[in-house]
């Protein structure tokens, strides 16, 4: 007998034959919410306090055209590179009148800067939600010191649930990845004392848009 | 992983006396209790989440096979291979036949108990290939050849100092202690054998059934990297890391990161499913997932079935009294503190590991602040029953045993003698009250006084009472 039979039949054995198995499909089928905090009645404020206190880097734009500017501005600011690699999708974006130089593929390991949009944003706790995807690379979240994330204010849910559903309804199936992002990567393995910039991005930037990029006539950045 | 469990009270004595590791763990103590108490008050309707979170456990506990088998099913469409072992050998086995199969060499690896529980990075180097662990503290172990002393915080015995001392020897760079100096070495160091790896292996914090897909919470990033950038990637976990669904998972990370470090959420939540597609530019060609019994399943249907609930926060050995005193490696093996002192027994048997039940005041404290609900005071209570019940309590602790409960059942001679030792100790404490020294319980009078009985016994007391 294989290990995978001898596994799930000494698991069976011991449930007994008392107990009749409760139906996993049926749960889940249903997939019922647990008790879910709630968290105020103005998601993007809460969503703002959040990710600021986790470290993020937040600013508004009211629409997508103002962003290339805003990120110039972070990055001159601060004294950081002005070429960055960029999701395909924001590179229909005027990066270069602002004065930055923008590609669109996936991050190498030397890349300074990574341009992304968000499938959704978390207010409860501040995160970011990335999907994979052959238009949307992990790796520009990733590999950069810094990273941008320009999140279409209507994309801000209340709670992880929230955003479960959201993938439900506009994907058939889950990507190969979902990564949820709140604030730079961190380690606090040496003496317990926070470090940011780990393995990961130093900074993370969230540039939360008031006018959704489809009524902008743009491709969305939300892929 | 070796388990030197049987060395438990020479190595805890000896680690009472390390100054070094004491400052550590009161470091720990500070920032992980104070910072789980403030999350967890932050957190509304905390006690709900808390009974959600253990039935959520129970009920994949109660159907463990249908789950799995729901797992396996969902992980298998999307292109992943699910690999079934009884025993760490096992693991260490499947690992390297995958490593050959895909023509691997170099291998990163990100932070897993599991591993260590079989010891799989000397298995795989024992096999000529190149691993090298990317998670900061388990980076710093690799180098200075240790076990890891916490589940959360496997680096928490180290000084700043200890940390400068193997970067400077490993790096052949100027030696800092500086923390953040050390960990930006680290990275630079260990992102370019990312860049160059044939294969990321991770544990797993859960496994959906619903989506078939493995669960990653992380703060670094290199769990990120690890199964991002290497074309296979290997996720080693144990069989009862199963829930339900995605909601179920969400109200389990609700608690996880609190309990653990007193975070809200950690940096990096990865929900990995299948293989990449074929226009995909980054992520695996191959996933494997390998479960593991290793003794998980001997426990359903016992007594100690609730300890498979456990979700691996480590707020049980932050909040012990034990563990705060002598750190994790005195346990002898990979899981310390009040869940080691239940897991060690149960996974490598109880006569290895003689007094871990027992290294325990059980104040209740690691119960209280389980968020799965772990009534781990009882669970080493039952341990303490079965190592009688197996006469695996020496001699002269059973036969003291036996003496007292056969005065007890003859009460004329034991208030006779209770009187006795009662008046005889008084007069021996003398006017202080207080005995320095007493045979037989060195290991009281050893750290402090032992405050002597007043004179009379209690029944003496009572019916003096009643007669006036």
């Amino acid at each position: 007998m294989s290990a995978r039979e001898t596994i799930l039949a000494r698991i069976a054995r011991a449930r007994g034959a008392g107990a009749a198995p409760e139906n996993a499909e049926e749960r889940i089928r249903n997939h019922p919410r647990g008790p879910t905090p709630r968290s105020g009645d103005d998601p993007l404020r809460r969503f703002r306090e959040q990710a600021v206190g986790l470290r993020s880097d937040v600013a508004g734009a009211a629409t997508l055209a103002e962003v290339p500017e805003g990120v110039a501005g972070y990055l001159r600011e601060r004294q950081l590179p002005m070429q960055a690699v960029s999701w395909p999708a924001l590179l229909a974006l005027d990066w270069r009148a602002a004065g930055l130089d923008a590609q669109a593929r996936a991050a190498c390991g030397d890349d300074a800067v990574g341009i992304t949009g968000a499938f959704a944003a978390i207010a409860e706790t501040g995160t970011l939600m990335l999907l994979s995807g052959p238009h949307t690379p992990a790796t520009v979240s990733l590999l950069p010191e810094t990273h941008i994330a320009v999140v279409e204010r209507a994309r801000i849910v209340a709670t992880m649930e929230e955003a479960w559903d959201r993938l439900r309804a506009e994907h058939a199936a889950l990507p190969r990845a979902v990564t949820f992002i709140s604030g730079p990567s961190r380690t606090a393995d040496i003496e317990q004392t926070i470090t940011l910039g780990a393995h990961g991005p130093y900074r993370v930037f969230i540039i939360v848009v008031d006018d959704g990029p489809t009524s902008a006539g743009r491709p969305s950045a939300a892929v | 992983m070796q388990v030197t469990a049987l060395q438990f009270k020479r190595r805890a004595a000896e680690n009472l006396r390390d100054e070094n590791l004491q400052r550590a763990l009161a470091r720990l103590q500070t920032k992980f209790v104070n910072g789980r108490a403030a999350a967890i008050a932050e957190l509304p309707d905390y006690g709900s989440i808390r009974d959600a979170a253990a039935e959520i456990r129970d009920r994949v506990l109660r159907d463990l096979d249908g789950y799995l088998r729901r797992f396996e099913q969902q992980a298998t469409a999307r292109g992943a291979v699910v690999h079934w072992a009884e025993s760490a050998a096992d693991v260490n086995r499947i690992v390297a036949d995958i490593a050959a199969q895909h023509g691997v060499r170099r291998i990163v690896k990100a932070k897993s108990m599991v591993s260590e529980e079989c010891g799989l990075d000397d298995a795989l180097a024992a096999r000529g290939l190149d691993v090298i662990e990317t998670d900061l503290g388990e980076y710093i172990l690799q180098l200075a050849h240790e076990p890891p002393s916490h589940i959360v915080a496997p680096v928490v015995h180290k000084s700043k100092e200890d940390v400068a001392d193997l970067f400077a020897a490993a790096h052949h760079r100027p030696r800092t202690t500086e923390i953040r100096g050390l960990c930006r070495e680290a990275r630079e160091v260990l992102r370019p054998r990312f860049l160059a790896a044939d294969m990321g292996i991770t544990g797993a914090n859960f496994l959906v059934a619903e989506t078939g897909s493995v669960v990653l919470v992380t703060n670094e990033g290199n769990g990120r990297l690890c199964t991002t950038l290497p074309r296979v990637h290997v996720a080693v976990t144990g069989i009862e890391k199963v829930v339900a669904t995605l909601e179920d998972t969400t109200t389990l990370l609700r608690l996880l990161p609190r309990a653990a470090t007193g975070q809200s959420i950690t940096n990096y939540v990865s929900l990995l499913t299948g293989i990449k597609g074929e226009d995909e530019g980054d992520g695996p060609e191959h996933f494997h997932i390998v479960l593991l019994d290793n003794g998980r399943s001997r426990l359903l249907g016992t007594e100690l079935q609730p300890m498979l609930r456990c979700i691996r926060c480590g707020a049980c050995m932050n909040h012990c009294p034990v563990y705060q005193g002598i750190g994790g490696h005195a346990y002898g093996w990979v899981y310390p503190g009040p869940m080691g002192a239940v897991l060690t027994p149960a996974f490598v048997g109880l006569e290895d590991t003689l007094d871990l039940p027992h290294a325990s005041t059980l104040c209740g404290e690691c119960a209280e602040v389980c968020p799965v609900k772990i009534p781990l005071p009882d669970l080493l209570r039952h341990l303490r029953q079965q190592q009688v019940e197996r006469h695996l309590r020496p001699w002269s602790e059973r036969a003291a045993l036996r003496a007292w409960a056969w005065l007890a059942r003859h009460p004329a001679l034991y208030a006779t003698g209770a009187r006795v030792v009662a008046r005889a100790l008084h007069l021996f404490a003398g006017r202080k009250g207080r005995l320095r020294y007493l045979p037989g319980v060195s290991g009281w009078t050893h750290e402090r006084d032992l405050p002597a009985p007043a004179g009379r016994t209690f029944r003496d007391l009572y019916r003096a009472g009643r007669r006036r």
